[in-house]
């Protein structure tokens, strides 16, 4: 691929002025993500600015071991909507689900795309990449996807990988990952990659990171990767049930009297205190619910490995393993080598008392 | 894996195992010595040696009057940690849904103490575990006795107490890393214990026992 049909992409600012979107507009949808990552109001407009300056974006969004749910999610964006996002922001130049091209035509239309916007566009990518048997597990366009994500990496200016199961395996990798199921940064190691893991990630966090992104690059992250002004407090720290934990008030099944009068989780499962997300605040569908409110616990689904952590309605400190044989079996050794110590040491005992007896009759 | 994945998975089961095997073995090996060989005559009926034994065990568990001035204080920071360990272990409600996990159960009528004051009396706890070492530390005949088996211990059971403070109030990090390193903690605890004088926990009353037992046995009736 070369970077010679690399064409000038206007600013996010003359799209703005050509779209007639006014500065209050604007200023407004920029505020609502500068809320949404927690920073200070006064830091709006220094943000709007860098926005306007910022290049449209070619976004190519490929699609893996997938569900769709992710999409599904992300299309339902309220604060930028995904729709706002298309056309005042980016430039969403791939993604065979919502896309009216198929076949040859759809990945004539990503090549041309990822050549002209080549070092410069973001590859998004959902679902997990299978490793096993040369990533036979999945192809597409009779590449496997493996090769389809080394290929669509090589040209972008950073990756986003969207989900748990394209930021960690997430459930492709569930024990026992028969397709060796793996996220991105475990392929790509020489590109920016930030991932915003969720099943689904919240609709807001997707499209937050992604203009977070254009407008001051990538933003910090923690260390699995994930935007630590989304992902840098647990659920836990700020959950509205948190005083019911505090004061020892924990629901012990979902229809006593604790869950009616909405009392802590933990007992029921709840991953809480281990799982770094934003659902507490930003919460989901516009802000309506999200999980604990709606009284069940939460499944931790942007954390590595979350499908491997134990039952769903076990408390996060239970043991990860099912099997008590060896546990018992353990214990039978244990008294069998006792009762022969035991044996052995009397025997030696009665020898010497035998001994002593001897010594003190001669 | 994580490392909270691990603790709670596959070093919680090896530490289980060892603990299980390794305090049978000793338990076992111990009672299974059976009595020294007596030429003499028994002084008292096993039953009445039994009670004697019995009594024993409450006499030997409190201080003796003749030195109550000078021991008072040791056995009270004593009493005073063991009793605020097993308050938490066996009574703060993470511990207890840990419990009925591991072993399977519901147990409804298992009681719970409402966390504000677990948390109370874990800080008392830490306290008194921490004076009751500098005392070891300070106490020449204490310091004397004392040997890596004792200091060591004492760096889990610092180990697991402040950890799980940490975890309560979301001190120091990222809460799954303290709670992984809590449980490592306990998880270490289980694998010293039996070869350390923390069996003390299974011998202490059978042994006190026993010597009221025997002593009630020994010697000539009057
Ligand atoms: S419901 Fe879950 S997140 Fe909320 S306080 Fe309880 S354990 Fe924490």
């Amino acid at each position: 691929m070369s970077i010679d049909n690399r064409k000038e992409r206007p600013t996010i600012g003359q799209i703005m002025d050509e779209n007639g979107v006014g500065r209050r507009r604007f200023l407004k949808y920029c505020a609502g993500i500068t809320a949404l990552m927690a920073m200070p109001p006064g830091m709006t407009a220094a943000f709007a600015q860098q926005l306007r300056a910022a290049r449209r974006p070619t976004i190519i969004y490929m699609p893996f071991q997938e569900c769709t749910g992710c999409l599904e999610s992300l299309t339902r964006s309220f604060a930028p909507s995904l729709e706002s996002l298309m056309f005042e922001t980016i430039s969403l130049d791939y993604n065979h689900t919502l896309q009216a091209a198929a076949g040859d035509a759809a990945e004539e239309a990503r090549h041309e795309a990822m050549e002209e916007a080549w070092g410069e566009y973001i590859l998004i990518c959902d679902g997990s990449i299978p490793t096993k048997m040369d990533g036979i597990y999945g192809t597409s366009a009779g590449h496997s996807f493996t090769d389809q994500l080394h290929e669509a990496a090589e040209g972008a200016a950073a990756i986003v990988a969207v989900g748990v199961c394209a930021s960690f395996g997430g459930v492709g990798a569930a024990y026992p990952n028969p397709t060796g199921a793996v996220g991105v940064s475990e392929i790509i190691k020489d590109k920016p990659i930030i991932n915003v893991p969720g099943c689904p990630p919240i609709p807001e966090v997707m499209t937050g990171t992604l203009v977070s992104f254009l407008a001051s690059g990538v933003p910090d992250l923690d260390n699995n990767l994930r935007p630590k002004a989304f992902f840098g407090n647990t659920i836990h720290d700020r959950c509205y049930r948190r005083r019911f934990y505090d004061r020892g008030l924990f629901a012990e099944s979902f229809d006593d009297e604790g869950a009616r009068n909405g009392w802590c989780l933990y007992k029921l499962g709840c991953r809480g205190p281990t799982t770094y997300n934003a659902c507490a605040t930003i919460k989901w569908n516009g802000g309506t619910s999200w999980p604990v409110e709606a009284g069940h616990g939460c499944l931790g689904c942007s954390e590595p490995e979350f499908w491997d952590q134990g039952g769903f309605y076990e408390p996060v400190t239970s043991k990860l393993f099912n099997d008590t044989g060896q546990i018992a079996a353990g214990a039978a050794a244990g008294v069998a080598v006792g009762a022969a110590a035991a044996v052995a040491a009397n025997r030696r005992k009665k020898k010497l008392s035998g001994t002593a007896d001897k010594e003190t009759s001669s | 894996m994580t490392l909270l994945e691990f603790s709670r998975g596959p070093m919680l089961h090896f530490a289980l195992f060892v603990f299980v095997f390794a305090v049978l073995w000793r338990l076992i090996s111990t009672f299974m010595l059976g009595w020294r060989k007596r030429k003499s005559e028994w002084r008292t009926t096993s039953g009445s040696s039994a009670v004697k034994g019995a009594i024993a065990v409450g006499n030997r568990s409190w201080p003796h009057p003749e030195f109550l001035e000078r021991t008072a204080f040791g056995e009270a920071v004593g009493y005073g940690y063991h009793i605020g360990l097993f308050a938490i272990i066996l009574l703060g409600a993470p511990h207890v849904i840990f419990w009925k996990n591991l072993f399977g159960i519901s147990a409804t009528w298992w009681p719970t103490i409402p966390s504000g004051i677990i948390h109370v009396i874990s800080v008392v706890t830490i306290f008194l575990l921490l004076i009751a070492t500098i005392r070891r530390y300070m106490h020449p005949p204490l310091r004397r006795i004392s040997n890596f088996d004792d200091w060591f211990t004492l760096v889990i059971l610092f180990g697991l107490m402040i950890s799980g403070v940490m975890a309560v109030f979301g001190l120091g990090g990222r809460y799954e890393i303290i709670l992984a390193v809590h449980i490592i903690s306990f998880n270490v605890l289980l694998i010293w214990f039996p070869f350390s004088k923390l069996m003390h926990a299974f011998y202490i009353l059978p042994a006190r026992f026993f010597i009221g037992y025997t002593h009630a046995k020994k010697g000539a009736s009057t």
